[in-house]
């Protein structure tokens, strides 16, 4: 008795499962229905499908400045939040000192913070020092965010490491750049590139704080906000899609890459 | 009693070794790798607080600190009655905590202890909305709930049941928030989850305790962890939240995130604005700061 009925608990969990996975993908779904309607203005059922705007969306200059600009802050955050966050997982995981306690709350304050409101003390902090915001400001309002994540990300990682390895390897009369080199990274190695995944990924798609940090310049998430706040165009939902398949591929491309890598580690 | 110089000497001897101490402790391994991101977060997210308290106390409607200080703004906060944007905010990010917990616990259960290997599959496939930027998601939810739109568009051409749209209405924000927040409550909640022994749930099994002793005995207690992070997490982000009452909200509601934006673009009134991001900041600070102090993220985290 006691397992059929744990069986049946097991089973509307999983239906329960199932129902919030359509909810997460619900509205991801409609902004896909929507990229592929001919008309100027949404209506459900669509009455024409075509693909028009995409087509408008590959040639429009507006798109691809937007796009260059987004890319730009997230392969530049991606880099130097990678480093900052290599270390400071390296801190927060690897090795005992006293204060560590401490760092590692420090660490997780930018996180539990509201993004807006950063965004705008920011904004404020910048122009007191007399700094005009542009995208490159923007990267600097990313890190304060991201490298804390990353290096959260990343900690996972480095608390399986055994500091005996490194210890082996300077016994054996390694250098301490070549220990680092040949033991530490090759080994924290999936941590720094989930790291740098989820570094690249959350700012390509940040929104808040790019809002109040890119002064002029404007990246996709803000100017499709501009655009549902007024002067709807359909290319909202076409852009919106775009990025999010973007977004997909290089999330599913990362995954895979790990997946491969630690197939062939363990032959 | 001991003479002046060799108080002198002893007191010399007592600096030089705390500066030997201090030297010690700066040329730690730890202390060299944290350097970087502290410096980051000090230039980066605690000056800009410090720069908005200091806006704070400036008289309304200033641009720079050349005047003297004052609690204007703060008065202001209370006769104006902005107040009842914190209350809003307040009073939505309570609804959107209590409901995230009550749909995530079992979700997280079942990942944490039942479905084994389909767990990472189902991580993966929850991970990724995050990385879509929010307004892009509730613009979604947009084009779910409008006049014409997925849900009402199909109920009344395929059933032919008209309905009034629910959007830019009090529970539009409550779901947006929810949906939204949701990887925030589950994923911390889940850790908490797998945090308690398999052993020790069943040994009270076997001792005869009901289901429900288990859960609240047991399970509850041993998950707090987590679930405090991901009840505070929630909480704190959808307290600061500006997208969902926005798109999904139209004017139906005001909440503190709107108004400290509406003061520092349209209102050109930044020591306002200042003030109201200090409440927040105090509300929220006290908070985290409080369940901080409770956790061992070593434990949390997996350290052996």
């Amino acid at each position: 008795m006691n397992r059929s009925s744990s069986k049946l608990t097991r089973n509307l969990i999983a239906l329960w499962a199932a129902c919030i996975l359509v909810f997460m993908y619900l509205p991801l779904a409609c902004v896909a229905l929507a990229s592929f309607s001919k008309n100027r203005y949404f209506r459900f059922p669509i009455p024409k499908y075509d693909t028009v705007w995409y087509s408008k969306a590959f040639d429009s200059l507006t798109v691809q400045g937007l796009f260059e600009t987004s890319l730009s802050i997230a392969l530049l955050v991606t880099a130097i939040s990678v480093v900052l966050a290599f270390f400071g997982s390296l801190a927060f995981a690897r090795f005992d000192w006293r204060g560590r306690k401490v760092f590692q709350k420090i660490i997780l304050l930018p996180i539990f913070f509201p993004q807006a409101v950063l965004g705008l003390a920011l904004l404020l902090w910048l122009s007191s020092i007399g700094i005009i915001p542009d995208w490159r400001t923007a990267v600097f309002a990313h890190l304060i965010w991201i490298v804390p994540i990353a290096t959260l990300v990343m900690s996972i990682q480095a608390y399986s490491f055994d500091p005996a390895l490194e210890e082996a390897a300077f016994d054996l009369g390694a250098t301490r750049w070549q220990t680092f080199r040949e033991v530490t990274i090759p080994i924290l190695w999936p941590g720094i590139f989930s790291g740098a995944l989820f570094s690249f990924l959350l700012s390509w798609g940040n929104f808040p704080l790019s809002l109040f940090t890119t002064g002029a310049d404007q990246t996709i998430p803000e100017w499709l906000y501009a655009k549902m706040v007024s002067g709807y165009t359909p290319l909202v939902p076409t852009l919106g899609a775009l990025t999010t398949l973007g977004a997909a591929l290089v999330l599913l491309g990362g995954y895979a890459i790990i997946v491969f890598s630690r197939g062939k580690g363990a032959k | 009693m001991a003479s002046p110089a060799a108080e002198l000497e002893s007191r010399a001897v007592e600096s030089s070794s705390r500066w030997a101490e201090f030297r010690a402790w700066i040329t730690q391994p730890g202390v060299l790798c944290s350097t970087p991101v502290l410096l980051l977060l000090l230039i980066g997210f605690l000056a800009p607080l410090l720069v908005v308290v200091g806006y704070s106390l400036m008289p309304p409607r200033t641009f720079d600190f050349g005047h003297v200080p004052t609690l204007e703004n703060f008065i202001s906060i209370v006769n104006e009655s902005y107040y009842r944007s914190f209350l809003w905010a307040f009073g939505l990010a309570c609804i959107t905590v209590v409901l995230l917990l009550i749909i995530c616990y079992p979700l997280a259960y079942g990942m944490a202890k039942l479905f084994g290997h389909w767990a990472h599959l189902l991580t993966l496939l929850l991970v990724i909305p995050l990385f879509v930027s929010e307004n892009i998601r509730l613009f979604g939810w947009v084009l779910f709930l409008i006049k014409r739109g997925v849900l009402l568009g199909a109920l009344e051409s395929w059933f032919g049941i008209g309905a009034d749209s629910m959007l830019y209405s009090v529970p539009a924000i409550v779901l947006g928030l929810v949906y939204v927040y949701l990887p925030f409550t589950l994923f911390p909640v889940m850790l908490g989850i797998s945090m308690v022994p398999r052993d020790v749930t069943e040994a009270a099994r076997d001792l005869g305790a009901s289901r429900w002793q288990v859960f609240r005995e047991i399970e509850l207690p041993l998950a707090m962890p987590g679930i405090l992070i991901g009840a505070m997490l929630t909480f704190v982000l959808s307290l600061g939240s500006l997208a969902e009452s926005k798109i999904l909200g139209g004017q139906a509601v005001i909440m503190i995130a709107d108004d400290i934006e509406t003061a520092f673009t349209f209102g050109q009134n930044w020591p306002l604005g200042s003030a109201l991001s200090v409440l927040l900041i105090l509300l929220v600070g006290s908070l985290v700061l409080y369940v901080l102090r409770r956790l061992d993220l070593d434990e949390i985290l997996g350290r052996r």
